[in-house]
């Protein structure tokens, strides 16, 4: 018998400029002790599936054709009072963002505790032992003391644990999990999805797991719903799904994600988006920056040289130096970056990769140790005496969204740089250079005069592409710079950046998580933890050959997901 | 925690040794305190000779000190008007103030935060409506016309209320209080309220606007889809979330209230410290004017450190205890 049937839905979000349909005719169903993963990208409609089924859709969303049956029972159709009764005592939920989903004022019990009682009715004794035994559940140790903590005591995957057990406390059948482990590191995150696999197994209580992620879905599936514009476009097991995926959308999903296993000239890219767009042609050298070529000397052999870099940050003040706390985001790290070369920097968050950045483009100011780029010490010099150098080195930041001006426009964006350095004599020959290196990225000219708004994610990645080419610069240095993005958009964005390296001769500091993209990006790569730089090799070498116990362990954790892209490919 | 307690004193003493140093100047440089004192036939010699019985000619810092030392001691020497040590008419007046702004305080956190809190959850109902409209007029007319238009209904037109001053007094020790009989209550209501209606608005939008902030986050949609019912979620969950930053706000405007008592005071004719203060401003009388200075200070920073410390109550977050936190 089906858990949960959901039959022809449709959600409308309506507007002042007619309705958003944001999903329409689904079907979907699931069974007891069955873990069904929908994927899809972005604004798929994927997250409004789940809050339409615990009927918490944002206003002024609503579901407006089909049916959802729970165990029989119609349940959208329900007022609020009963779809209360409902929500967390049959549908239990689980969300994204482990830092936010819990109260943080209340303890972990008082959480518990009420939960327990508002749903099951039951003593307050009871509800403490009960509390407990989800807590040791979850795996969470000493539960007893623990449960006594407040959530800023937990760290990121212990929270999600305690999410998972506060989503477990009414005793659902079905459980509702959005995008449970995306906002975790790659080792928690295989911790986190065994859990649930467990728990969903043990307890026989079905599953609905939404994520972006193909390589989640792999490895914990066991059917899985394509989504595409608001609409499932193809449905099987997992097995089928990614080996013998029928459907166009869901062929070129799966291609687009890195191959973990082999090193690919260019990423795939999702052809059947119908705005995937790659430059036509190559770049023009003879029109970029007005057919100026750069004004500095030839590269050294070396570009870039990190000796003993420390970074300290104070973690708590104290007028005892005795009583203070400082965290070493950066220990005794050395390293070597040649011209021409694209260097990997990957690691688990916290582990300093981001801190290393920040020091090379003067962002921080190291404790001690030098940095030498061109064969000049920079950590010491003054903010005039850097600005030549700083105008050779640019960064391109994780976010897209916060790292442009949403107040200027895309012109004056790119154009802001070219000034600060005094690069061009007139305002007119900058919007020349603006319009050049909008071609470059392949956004175009007409770009220039809208707002960063007006773009999508993977579009604004763009413009920071172009704004960090502005001053002519032979190392850039992109911190994450494609996280935040879908894996077609990731694809896109990462072959711009390769083409870009090999036309205009940049080194490149590729700062990930991701040790696929890693792989396809990289010449030599370092493995950072705790601040420490483990291992430095050549990339082939460090994914065939790991030498360090820490990289093994991160290769062993990587999503094997090697599907139809991979045979495709071959 | 204790390390936190003790840098905010000596930011708190900081604070209060600049309040002192103005207060001094208005002393020292404020017309010639001799002048003040003695009559216009006193010889230069005489007026010499007193200048130095009183160490007025004495170094700058040796003459601070001695004001610091006198004033942390609660001696801000002798009115000029009322020819009374200072120290005995703020006794005298305070209770009357304090009294006021107790009853404005709680009027305006009793009122404000249940209907802050009510306008954030019925969003679009016709009483938050009215209540939002109302509160505008709360927010943008003068305090003296509220108070006047008050008078004029309720004093002049029903005879309802008394129109100024604090009815009869029972004295308790040294403390003198309107609230054990008739006519000191009756006395209190009018200047309560025109005291409290600012506030009362003021944290009312607060609460709402923190509220709907509160409302909107994860931990309250994730509670919702647990199945806790609303009045836990708006009471248990959001509430004390939104209380954090309330808190300093409702704290400042506290001081806020004793401080700026002196309009409601004057229209009312109420016999506070403010009513004092206007006083002693028209006549020139230093002597209250510094210890009134120096201690609508020291409220404001004694305030401050109750609200720091509140911040501890509340916020679990800043009870730092790094050694608990762990995998």
């Amino acid at each position: 018998m089906t858990l949960l049937t959901i039959k022809g839905m449709r959600v409308e979000f309506p507007s002042r400029r007619g309705h958003v349909t944001a999903v329409q005719d689904l079907t979907l169903d699931v069974a007891p002790g069955e873990i069904l993963g929908v994927v899809g990208e972005s604004g798929a409609g994927k997250s409004t599936i789940g809050n339409a089924i615990i009927g918490l859709l944002e206003p002024p969303g609503e579901m407006t054709a089909g049916e959802i049956t729970l165990q029989g029972d119609r349940i959208d159709t329900l007022d609020e009072v009963k779809m209360r009764a409902v929500r967390g005592a049959r549908i239990g939920m689980i969300f994204q963002d482990p830092l936010t989903s819990l109260d943080p004022l209340q303890t972990v019990e008082t959480q518990l505790i009420d939960t327990i009682r508002e749903n099951l009715g039951v003593s307050e004794r009871e509800g403490n032992e009960r509390a407990v035994a989800l807590l040791d559940a979850v795996g969470i140790p000493d539960p007893a003391i623990r449960i006594k903590q407040y959530p800023h005591q937990f760290s990121g995957g212990m929270r999600q644990r305690v999410v998972i057990a506060l989503a477990l406390c009414g005793e659902p059948d079905l459980i509702i999990a959005d995008e449970p482990t995306t906002a975790l590191d790659v080792s928690v995150q295989a911790q986190i999805l065994d859990l649930m696999k467990g728990l969903c197994r043990d307890r026989n209580v079905g599953m609905i797991l939404i994520t972006h992620d193909m390589g989640v879905i792999a490895e914990t599936a066991d059917r899985v719903a394509v989504m595409y514009r608001g609409r499932v476009v193809e449905t099987g097991t997992t097995e089928q799904i990614i080996n013998h995926p029928t459907h166009e959308y869901t062929q070129s999903l799966i291609s687009a994600v890195p191959p973990p296993g082999r090193r690919l000239a260019r990423f795939p890219l999702v052809t059947y988006i119908e705005d995937a767009q790659e430059r036509p042609e190559g770049l023009n050298l003879e029109t970029h920056w007005l057919g100026q070529s750069r004004d500095y000397g030839a590269a050294s052999d070396i570009l870039l040289e990190i000796e003993n870099l420390h970074m300290r940050f104070v973690t708590r003040g104290s007028i005892f130096p005795s009583k203070r706390l400082f965290l070493d985001a950066v220990k005794d790290v050395s390293l070597s970056i040649k011209s021409g070369e694209v260097f990997g920097l990957v690691g688990e968050s916290g582990s300093g990769k981001s801190t290393i950045a920040r020091m090379i483009t003067g962002i921080y100011k190291p404790t001690s140790g030098s940095i030498r780029f061109a064969g000049q010490e920079i950590t010491g010099l003054t903010r005039k005496d850097a600005a030549p150098l700083r105008r050779q080195m640019q960064m391109i930041f994780q976010d897209p969204f916060s790292s442009l001006n949403s107040r200027m426009r895309v012109k004056d964006i790119i154009a802001e740089p070219i000034h600060f350095h005094g690069l061009a004599s007139s305002n007119a020959e900058a919007q020349k250079i603006v319009n050049d290196l909008l071609d470059v990225v392949g956004l175009g000219a007409q770009a220039a005069v809208k707002f960063p708004h007006e773009f999508s994610g993977g579009q604004r990645q763009r413009i920071s592409i172009a704004r960090a080419l502005a001053t002519r610069p032979r190392f850039l240095v992109c911190d994450e710079p494609t996280s935040a993005l879908d894996v077609s958009i990731q694809a896109q964005v990462l072959n711009l950046l390769k083409d870009l390296q090999s036309e205009l001769d940049l080194t490149m500091m590729f700062i990930s998580h991701d040790l696929p993209v890693i792989r396809q990006m990289c010449d030599r790569v370092g493995v950072m933890r705790h601040g420490q730089l483990l291992e430095v090799s050549e990339t082939e070498s460090l994914f065939t050959n790991p030498q360090h116990e820490y990289t093994k362990h991160l290769l062993d954790l990587m999503p094997k997901f090697t599907g139809f892209g991979a045979q495709a490919a071959e | 925690m204790i390390s936190f307690l003790i840098k905010r004193l000596l930011q708190s003493i900081l604070v209060m040794l600049t309040v002192a140093l103005i207060a001094f100047a208005l002393f020292r440089y404020v017309g010639d305190p001799i002048n003040n004192m003695v009559g216009q036939d006193t010889t230069l010699e005489e007026r010499a000779d007193l200048r130095e019985r009183l160490g007025l000619d004495d170094p700058f810092f040796v003459q601070f000190g001695r004001f610091v030392v006198n004033a942390a001691q609660g001696e801000f020497g002798i009115s000029y008007q009322h020819r009374r040590p200072v120290s005995e008419l703020i006794a005298e007046r305070a209770p009357a103030t304090l009294e006021l702004s107790l009853l404005s305080a709680i009027l305006a956190i009793a009122i404000g935060i249940p209907m802050g809190v009510y306008t954030a959850i019925h969003r679009d109902g016709w009483l938050s409506r009215a209540f939002m409209s109302l509160s505008l007029i709360g927010i943008s007319l003068p305090t003296f016309l509220i108070g006047i238009l008050l008078i004029l209904l309720f004093g002049v037109i029903l005879r309802w209320l008394p129109t100024f001053g604090r009815g009869e007094v029972v004295q308790l020790g040294w403390w003198s209080t309107g609230f054990l009989t008739w006519s000191g209550i009756k006395a209190l209501i009018m200047p309560a309220i025109t005291l409290a209606l600012f506030q009362m608005t003021l944290i009312m939008r607060l609460v709402r606007a923190e509220m709907l902030e509160v409302l909107r986050t994860d931990f309250v949609k994730f509670g919702r889809a647990r199945g806790l019912p609303d009045r836990y979620i708006h009471f248990k969950t959001a509430l004390k979330n939104t209380m954090v930053p309330v808190i300093t706000i409702i704290g400042l405007q506290l001081g806020a209230i004793i401080a700026f008592a002196i309009i409601t005071e004057t229209v009312f004719q109420w016999p506070g410290m403010g009513l004092m203060f206007i006083q002693a401003v028209r006549e020139v009388d230093i002597p209250i004017m510094a210890a009134y200075l120096v201690m609508i200070a020291l409220i404001f920073v004694i305030i401050n450190l109750i609200v720091d410390m509140l911040y501890y109550v509340v916020d679990p977050r800043l009870r730092v205890d790094r050694a608990a936190t762990g995998h």
